[in-house]
């Protein structure tokens, strides 16, 4: 329920849910609403259908989902960062992405989020949406879009149209893999 | 004294690199700050090291010692905040230096065409000859495109 005072009109500070989800050794943040499903790695055994694009390591799996197919992006990877066990996946919503994560943090809310500094110029620009701060903490707030972009994602659709998608047929092999 | 001298004559910041000084123009220096935590997260520019907080801002650290010396900086002592004016925005950078930095004033010689770009201008202090440092040409170049990104690099935003 909102209160409004109408006299003192005071800066009004909205606060965004995020998780804080670990990948590799990093922590970084994502907006809990562009998160629709949090699902374990094991729920997906046998699900998952062998992805092959030479050019984009990070996305080896993809999720059939209708006529579409969710790619999942191993999110050490994308930041390059080193290879861990990863235990969850974070389906995206109104994406087509879905990311490999090793724990989720915990979630909390964020007030303010700072642009990031002009001095970062290459691909990070596209990773973050920004960076906020938590317990004296400097978080990366990720970008949701950040991690396939339509280049990608056509690509990978041309790769691994419907009809070319190999079925993973030795779930654990699979997960073992991710 | 002529006109054309006291124009050259400008307040600069000596800070010292391991052996060697520098100078910056001191409208360009904020502040020195004691040593603080760096945070570090991933990203693809090789020259910033991490992030500072200061008063509630988070600044990129710049270690330009290697570049200027040839030597990384071990003993980092204070952080120079300096501050660098691009298009509309005005970007803060930490530099670790490694001694007391000395606000001076002193007759200024242009940088010649066969200057490195990070030299802006040449001074003579205590009978040194010490670089005025071009700050544009040591730091990454901030993006100027127009993606959404670029459109969020105001200096804060609130979360939605």
């Amino acid at each position: 329920m909102r209160t409004r005072t109408p006299e003192h009109k005071t800066a009004s500070v909205r606060a965004e849910q995020i998780i804080l989800f670990r990948a590799s050794s990093e922590v970084f943040a994502i907006s809990s609403g562009a998160v629709q499903e949090v699902r374990s790695v094991d729920s997906l055994a046998g699900a998952p259908v062998g992805v092959s694009e030479p050019g984009l390591k990070k996305v080896q799996h993809a999720i059939r989902r209708g006529d579409k197919n969710i790619y999942v992006v191993n999110t050490a990877m994308h930041f390059g960062l080193p290879p861990s066990p990863v235990a969850l996946i974070f389906v995206l919503r109104k994406s087509r992405v879905a990311l490999l994560v090793n724990a989720i943090e915990k979630m909390t809310s964020m007030t303010r989020l700072q642009a990031l500094p002009g001095a970062f110029c290459n691909q990070e620009r596209s990773w973050y949406r920004g960076l906020t701060v938590l317990d004296q903490n400097v978080i990366p707030v990720v970008d949701p879009a950040g991690f396939l972009s339509k280049d990608e994602l056509f690509l990978l659709d041309a790769a691994n149209g419907s009809g070319n998608l190999t079925e993973a047929r030795d779930a654990a092999g699979a997960e073992a893999t991710i | 004294m002529s006109w054309m001298d006291q124009a050259d004559t400008r307040s600069c910041v000596l800070l010292r690199l391991g052996e060697r000084r520098f100078a910056l123009a001191a409208e360009q220096v904020a502040e020195l700050a004691a040593p603080s935590r760096v945070f570090r997260f991933a990203h693809r520019t090789p020259e910033i090291d991490g992030v500072i907080l200061r008063r509630g801002r988070v600044v990129p650290v710049c270690d330009v010692a290697e570049r200027l010396t040839g030597k990384r900086l071990f003993s980092r002592r204070f952080y120079l905040i300096a501050a660098r004016k691009h298009g509309q925005t005005m970007d803060w950078i930490a530099i670790p230096v490694s001694g007391q930095c000395e606000l001076i004033r002193a007759d200024l010689t242009s940088a010649g065409e066969s200057d490195s770009p990070h030299v802006a201008g040449w001074l003579s202090h205590g009978g040194e000859v010490i670089e005025l440092l071009n700050l544009n040409a040591l730091m990454p170049n901030p993006h100027t495109d127009s993606t959404p990104a670029a459109v969020e690099a105001s200096p804060e935003v609130h979360a939605q």
